[in-house]
């Protein structure tokens, strides 16, 4: 556990050159570090993605969040997050801008002073998508972990929302590890289609770990909603820390 | 005539808003993930003006209870006479709910 960590915003080079906002926070006093990058859930770069994003300084990662809707301001997060959200997410996040960003994030990560050279991805939500993803489109990652990503495999049209074609299709080109953790009280993804994930990438022989939780559902590591689940969140931290030691810091 | 009457329901929610009086010229009604209120969803309102920029905007997060009961006041407000002649004035001779789609659906996934 590092105590002292410092906590900024800072702007890096995002997709196609465009200069990005995005919230920071790193030890102090410790090098070398590895990197990760947070991808925000669907309400935005809310104070629980903050709290995220300095959760990941305090376990010795140099950590940054994109933000994700940031070309639809300037303002307040949350009016940018609301445009962004009333626009739809193929128009707010589009998925080569969210992987040019995601790229980004990683190399202004591994162009710090203190870095060891690794830079893995964490989303949640919208963002659990948008990780698997990059596991897939952002080679120069080093680890991934989908939280709770919804529309992962091909959706159905169901009240009201159109088919998606999800972005499983993108699986082959998988070329690092994955993490997934996910609820069984879930909709998006349920149960079945989270066996879907497991048998694609069973079949492409990919390195993937998942962990499936009883009496969780989605974003259950959400602090500040009723979703929140204290047993399943606190085990599913220690997941992603034992992975992300083992892959980013060499841990064995 | 002032009509005096006020319908007032108990709520549970949250909202952001502006500091001084801004036009509104258009209003997104979600029931998603909220912000503030402590729900895993809730009925999200933005009253905006998008051609002021992101921060023109009303935001208010109801539970789904409130938000249902809000409709029903609205509904009970709307009832007085005043709203009925107003209702059926606007309905046939404002130029913007005769010539324009006062009402969209757009799914964001």
């Amino acid at each position: 556990m590092k105590e002292a960590i410092l906590a900024e915003f800072v702007g890096f080079t995002g997709h196609r050159g465009d200069v990005i906002e995005g919230y920071s926070a790193r030890p102090l006093g410790d090098s070398p570090l590895p990197g990760m990058v947070v991808l925000h859930h669907a309400p935005g770069l809310d104070p629980w993605s903050k709290e995220v994003v300095r959760r990941f300084a305090t376990e010795g990662y140099a950590c940054v969040a994109p933000h994700l809707y940031h070309r639809r301001g300037p303002g307040h997060w949350a009016d940018i997050a609301a445009a962004g959200r009333a626009a739809g997410l193929h128009e707010s996040m589009p998925n080569d801008q969210v992987m040019g960003d995601v790229a980004g994030a990683a190399a202004y990560l591994r162009a710090q002073p203190e870095s060891n050279g690794k830079v893995g991805v964490i989303g949640f939500c919208s963002g659990g998508r948008q990780a698997f993803l990059a596991a897939c489109d952002v080679p120069t990652l080093d680890a991934a972990v989908d939280c709770w990503g919804g529309s992962v495999t091909p959706q159905a049209a169901v009240d009201g929302k159109p088919a998606s074609n999800g972005v499983i299709g993108r699986a082959p080109d998988m070329s690092m590890p994955l993490l997934g953790l996910f609820g069984n009280d879930d909709a998006n993804p349920d149960p079945a289609q989270v066996d879907e994930t497991e048998r694609v990438l069973t079949e492409l022989g990919k390195d993937f770990t998942f962990f499936r939780y009883d009496g969780a559902a989605h974003a259950f590591f959400v602090t500040d909603k009723p979703v929140y689940r204290l047993e399943q969140a606190l085990d599913g931290w220690d997941r992603v820390f034992e992975f992300l030691g083992r892959h980013l810091k060499g841990v064995q | 005539m002032c009509t005096w009457i006020t319908e007032r329901i108990d709520a549970k929610g949250a909202a952001r808003g502006v500091p001084e009086w801004m036009n509104v010229t258009a209003i997104n009604v979600m029931y998603d993930h909220p912000v503030r209120a402590p729900y895993d969803h809730a009925l999200l309102l933005d009253f905006i003006d998008p051609a002021r920029g992101v921060g023109a905007r009303v935001g208010i997060e109801l539970s789904a209870a409130t938000a249902r009961e809000l409709v029903r006041a609205i509904e009970a407000a709307l009832a007085s006479p005043e709203a009925v002649s107003d209702l059926a004035a606007q309905y046939t001779t404002d130029p913007h709910v005769e010539t324009s789609p006062n009402r969209s659906t757009s799914v964001g996934v």
